[in-house]
């Protein structure tokens, strides 16, 4: 060990004290200052005109009813087909199973999925969904490339909330005669529920505020789809396009500021779900 | 009993889905980007320093410098940092302060890319631009917008990591007379580091695979960046910019640097799975 020059051990502490208090005040103010700025700059433009409207000259005027429709449609159907598998991987991982190089394998899977950028999955969805399977620029391509963006998240957290549901609960189905599938029907998906439903909204966030992969995928049609086979819009990448491009700025930030309103909306209901589930097991 | 096989059968089908969701990613990143490679020489593609698609010069080193320049100032500002609102939270924090910190983090990690890149644009370009001179688009605003966008990953890791480490490793030394402080220097931090390299890890791949903010704020320049007030261009950026309109070899070009950044990627996070191993172990 090299000398150190002797400090005041109390002096460093409150030296480290005032620089961790530092650390978490410069975060919330980096939050506080990101919303203020979104929606001092946004809100001002909001109207029921503005929201239910269709986009007038590329978007320099009128609304944005047709990304929200787009956002809608491509999100809802992405987290349709990303919670069916999610939550049967949980299910097999942890009812069905034991650890192996099967799980590990599966595991490897799921992990690696989650850490893949959103352009890559951008690259992927165009080339094997609107090329190779011919799909096109359409809302089917979209969802399908969020669904697989998402499903670690779904699978994970689908996962972690089965593993809280007690084991009792689970011999005394089996011992009522249940047979496995019931008993995962019946006790597991029950008590798993508040937080199977937390990992699905939050995939629903990420396929929300996801441009690069949906750009790719979905395109950037300005009207309302007609079916999952039209090209579609989402407010992300309405967003990008008006900001980047510098179609209008104002209708970038009111676009904007409806984008992190329904962020802010998920996370109060992700919060208000998991402080049901902390409290559940609480009273276990 | 039937029916409870066929049940088992199909719930092991669906959870082959991302595994073969990976699969298939690489087979079709691939076939669509290894002919260039093949053709141009990996070697001259990586190393190439000119990038001029209409003339069929593939040279990516200046998107890999720029990736890397800007993922390693993110981390400059978001591990310190990070580690910081992570210690604050398991050892520092009134409990209202932490009732509010902890669905913040996890507001500013829901926060569209989008929505970062163009108040990156709006607001840290000028006061670049007007502090240090040089036209404000540029590495150093790609780092600030990536050290923040990659902090809820740090802290959440780290904050894991901290709180795994056995109460009696704090224990010890307090008795030993250590401050708080001490205790947390000298035995939690290195007791989590493991954790606390997987969360450093992670925070890294997100950054070198972040599109849509670095667009907005690194200037796209497809000069070498020499300097952190140069503007620069990333492997991610240029994939976003330019894949709206190549076709034929350009195309190719932009799969193979999804191939660059999907290797980076893979590697990146079988490291930090491997450091998160061995957190479990300790």
């Amino acid at each position: 060990m090299p000398r150190r020059r002797r400090i005041d051990p109390k002096q460093s502490g409150a030296v480290a004290a005032g620089l961790v208090w530092l650390a978490a005040v410069t975060t919330l103010a980096v939050l506080a200052f990101i919303l203020v700025y979104v929606l001092a700059q946004g809100l001002p433009q909001l109207s029921l005109p503005f929201l239910f409207g269709e986009p007038t000259s590329m978007g320099r005027a009128g609304g944005i009813w047709p990304m929200i429709v787009s956002t809608a449609l491509l999100s809802f159907l992405a987290v349709l087909i990303a919670t069916p598998i999610g939550v049967a991987t949980a299910i097999y991982l942890t009812e069905y199973t034991r650890e192996g190089w099967l799980t590990r394998i599966i595991r490897f899977g799921t992990e690696a999925l989650a850490g893949v950028p959103s352009i890559i999955f951008g690259l992927f969805g165009f080339v094997f969904f609107v090329v190779y399977l011919g799909l096109g620029w359409s809302v089917l391509s979209g969802s399908l490339t969020l669904a697989i963006m998402i499903l670690p998240t779904i699978e994970r957290t689908a996962e972690e909330a089965i593993l809280t549901v007690p084991r009792p609960f689970r011999e005394v189905s089996f011992s009522l005669g249940a047979t496995r599938w019931q008993m995962v029907t019946t006790v597991v998906l029950p008590g798993a529920l508040p937080g199977i439903i937390t990992g699905v909204i939050l995939g629903l966030g990420r396929t929300v505020g996801e441009t690069a992969a949906v750009i790719l995928t979905a395109g950037a049609a300005l009207h309302i789809p007609r079916s999952i086979f039209s090209p579609a819009r989402s407010m992300a990448v309405h967003f990008y396009i008006l900001a980047r491009e510098g179609i209008s700025d104002p209708m970038a930030w009111a676009t904007g500021a409806v984008l992190v309103i329904s962020v802010l909306v998920i996370n109060v209901i992700i919060n208000s779900l998991v402080g049901k589930l902390v409290r559940r097991q609480a009273v276990r | 009993m039937l029916k409870e096989r066929l049940i088992q059968y199909a719930l092991l089908a669906l959870a082959f889905s991302a595994v073969a969701s990976l699969a298939v990613i690489t087979v079709f990143i691939f076939r669509e980007g290894v002919p260039i490679l093949v053709s141009e020489g990996l070697w001259s593609f990586l190393t190439g320093r000119s990038w001029a698609p209409t003339r069929g010069e593939f040279g990516i080193l200046p998107m890999i410098l720029g990736s890397l320049w800007v993922t390693f100032g993110a981390l400059l500002l978001g591990v310190p940092l990070g580690l910081a609102v992570a210690v604050f939270v398991t050892d520092y924090s009134p409990r209202l302060l932490s009732d509010i910190l902890r669905p913040a983090v996890q507001l500013l990690a829901g926060i569209p890319s989008v929505i970062y890149g163009f108040i990156g644009l709006k607001v840290l370009v000028p006061a670049i631009r007007v502090s240090l001179g040089s036209p404000g688009l540029s590495v150093l605003a790609g780092a600030l917008v990536l050290g923040i966008m990659i902090l809820p990953n740090v802290i959440a890791i780290s904050e894991d990591a901290i709180r795994a480490v056995p109460r009696s490793y704090r224990d010890g030394a307090l008795a030993l007379g250590a401050t708080k402080w001490q205790t947390l220097w000298r035995v939690v931090i290195p007791a989590a580091r493991s954790g606390i390299v997987a969360s450093i890890v992670l925070g890294m791949g997100r950054a070198i695979g972040e599109t849509m903010a670095v667009i907005m704020v690194v200037g796209n320049s497809l000069r070498l960046p020499l300097s952190p007030l140069d503007p620069a261009t990333t492997l991610t950026s240029n994939i976003g910019l330019e894949m709206g309109y190549a076709s034929g070899a350009h195309r190719q070009a932009l799969f193979a640097t999804g191939i660059v950044l999907f290797v980076f990627i893979i590697v990146l996070n079988s490291a930090a799975t491997a450091f998160r191993r061995r957190m479990a172990r300790a």
